[in-house]
């Protein structure tokens, strides 16, 4: 059995292909949940609604994202709630994205004057259209930067995933170890992977950055 | 026969404990320049903002062209307050101009000038640009069209913005004091702007420091100080032959007596 380096990529590739996975789903997750969670911070004029949020933020934030995963994976599964390691590594590191988006997006809207909303509701927009063609993509531009550590920080936190056996790249990576002991060239290559993976996302947004600053 | 184009009753407006608006009542007649004047915290702003219910009026009653605006119903101190969705369409009746201008800076000066045409009037592309480009020429800037807001000066962001407000076909035009956050030498561009609508017969209502420039352009002036109408008039006697001594001392403060004669 051959046990080179492109036998090792080979494992290790499958592996990636799952952390794709978590990272897009939970990515979805968090920026579906985020965004609508800033807003009610930010807009409703109910306090519960607030309060409600923040405790939300702060649990999700303050407790370890393998603990978060613990709970979805095995504790569900102790009342009979029986979730994939895939699934719940997507759940738990959305729930984890959301809370982390909140207090971005809350941030950035928070950063632009009011009087951008004010003058769109003064041309005769909904508040809706507002939102949507004002604010929106004006806090968008605001964020992007933070956005885009949160997507790094995401993929690599894809890691975690394999304490619940999801088929992740460093649960092929240990299986690989504990069966060959290659472990220097094993964990190189997950190190390379991780990283041929993070560095063209972060150029991505960096160049998306730049892009719109030049629009200005 | 000259019914006014808006009228304003008994407008009353309390921050918490404190009462800014105290029973504004006054008329606007259609094509009329009218401005209000006062010291800082006289709530000439707030007045102006209520108009279009950016802030919402505790009292009152505000009527445009026979319609109600704010609150459902045609029974006055009687109805709900509208939503923000609700107002929609009567603030698409009455254009703005900020202080500080509030371009949306991640749009070209053209499509500042012509979304809400798209938007709130579902104006296709083409014919919001045009319309765009015609408001633009009005303030001189139709050049400046492909730009982004940041590229202008304040003079010029604040000629877009008139534009903006031109290009909602407005019944009346509200400025809040839209020469104050500008640099000395761009007021007079931006007041010539106005210098020519009002000339045109627009309705207007003027909130400025400019108490010349109210002199000159306004056809009535309003005084306002701690909430109340103190004095009103045509432009040239409540400013050069003002009634009341609250007037005349503000006036003294502006440093308008020595100039005017007073």
């Amino acid at each position: 059995m051959d046990n080179g380096f492109l036998s090792v990529l080979a494992t290790l590739l499958t592996g990636a292909e799952t952390a794709l996975k978590v990272s897009l789903g939970a990515a979805v997750i968090a920026m579906t949940g985020g965004l609508p969670l800033a807003l009610s911070v930010v807009f409703t004029r109910i306090a519960l609604v607030r309060v409600v949020i923040a405790v939300y933020v702060e649990w999700m934030r303050n407790v370890p994202a393998l603990a978060h995963l613990f709970v979805l994976y095995f504790g569900l599964a102790a009342v009979g709630i029986r979730l994939t390691p895939l699934t719940a590594a997507i759940v738990g590191l959305g729930m984890v994205g959301a809370a982390i988006l909140c207090d971005v997006f809350v941030g950035g809207l928070r950063a632009l004057h009011v009087g951008q909303r004010e003058a769109a509701l003064a041309v005769g927009l909904t508040p809706l259209q507002s939102l949507r063609f004002v604010v929106l993509p004006q806090m968008l531009r605001l964020t992007l930067p933070s956005i885009g550590n949160y997507a790094s920080q995401l993929i690599k936190d894809t890691s975690i995933a394999s304490a619940i056996a999801a088929p992740e790249i460093m649960f092929y990576a240990r299986n690989l170890v504990t069966s060959t002991f290659q472990t220097p060239l094993i964990y190189a290559t997950a190190i390379l992977l991780y990283a041929s993976i993070v560095l063209p996302v972060s150029w991505l947004f960096a160049l998306a950055e730049r892009r719109l600053e030049a629009r200005r | 026969m000259s019914e006014a184009l808006l009228t304003v009753d008994g407008l009353k407006k309390s921050y918490g404990a404190t009462e800014v608006l105290k029973g504004i009542s006054f008329d606007l007649k259609k094509g009329e320049t009218l401005s209000l004047i006062g010291p800082s915290g006289s709530g000439k702003s707030t007045c102006l903002r209520c108009l279009n219910f950016l802030e919402r009026p505790n009292e009152g009653e505000i009527v445009l062209e026979g319609e109600r605006i704010g609150r459902i119903g045609n029974v006055a101190g009687h109805g709900r307050f509208m939503t923000d969705r609700e107002l929609a369409p009567q603030r698409r009746e009455i254009g703005m101009v900020f202080q500080l201008f509030y371009l949306w800076p991640h749009l070209t000066v053209r499509d500042n000038v012509a979304l809400a045409s798209m938007k709130a009037d579902g104006m296709n592309r083409s014919d919001a640009y045009a319309l765009a480009e015609q408001m633009l020429d009005k303030v001189h800037l139709r050049h400046k069209a492909d730009e982004f807001p940041e590229r202008l000066s304040g003079g010029q962001q604040q000629r877009v913005a008139i534009a903006r407000a031109l290009a909602q076909k407005p019944k009346l035009i509200l400025f809040d004091e839209p020469t104050s956050a500008l640099d000395p030498e761009l007021v007079g561009e931006v007041l010539g702007v106005i210098r020519e609508l009002a000339e045109e017969g627009r309705s207007m209502i003027l909130v400025t420091h400019e108490i010349r420039f109210a002199r000159d352009v306004a056809d009535r002036v309003i005084f306002m100080d701690g909430g109340h109408v103190i004095e009103e008039g045509p432009a040239k006697d409540v400013i050069c032959r003002p009634q009341m001594e609250r007037t005349r001392t503000f006036l003294g403060q502006v440093g308008e007596t020595s100039d005017l004669g007073i």
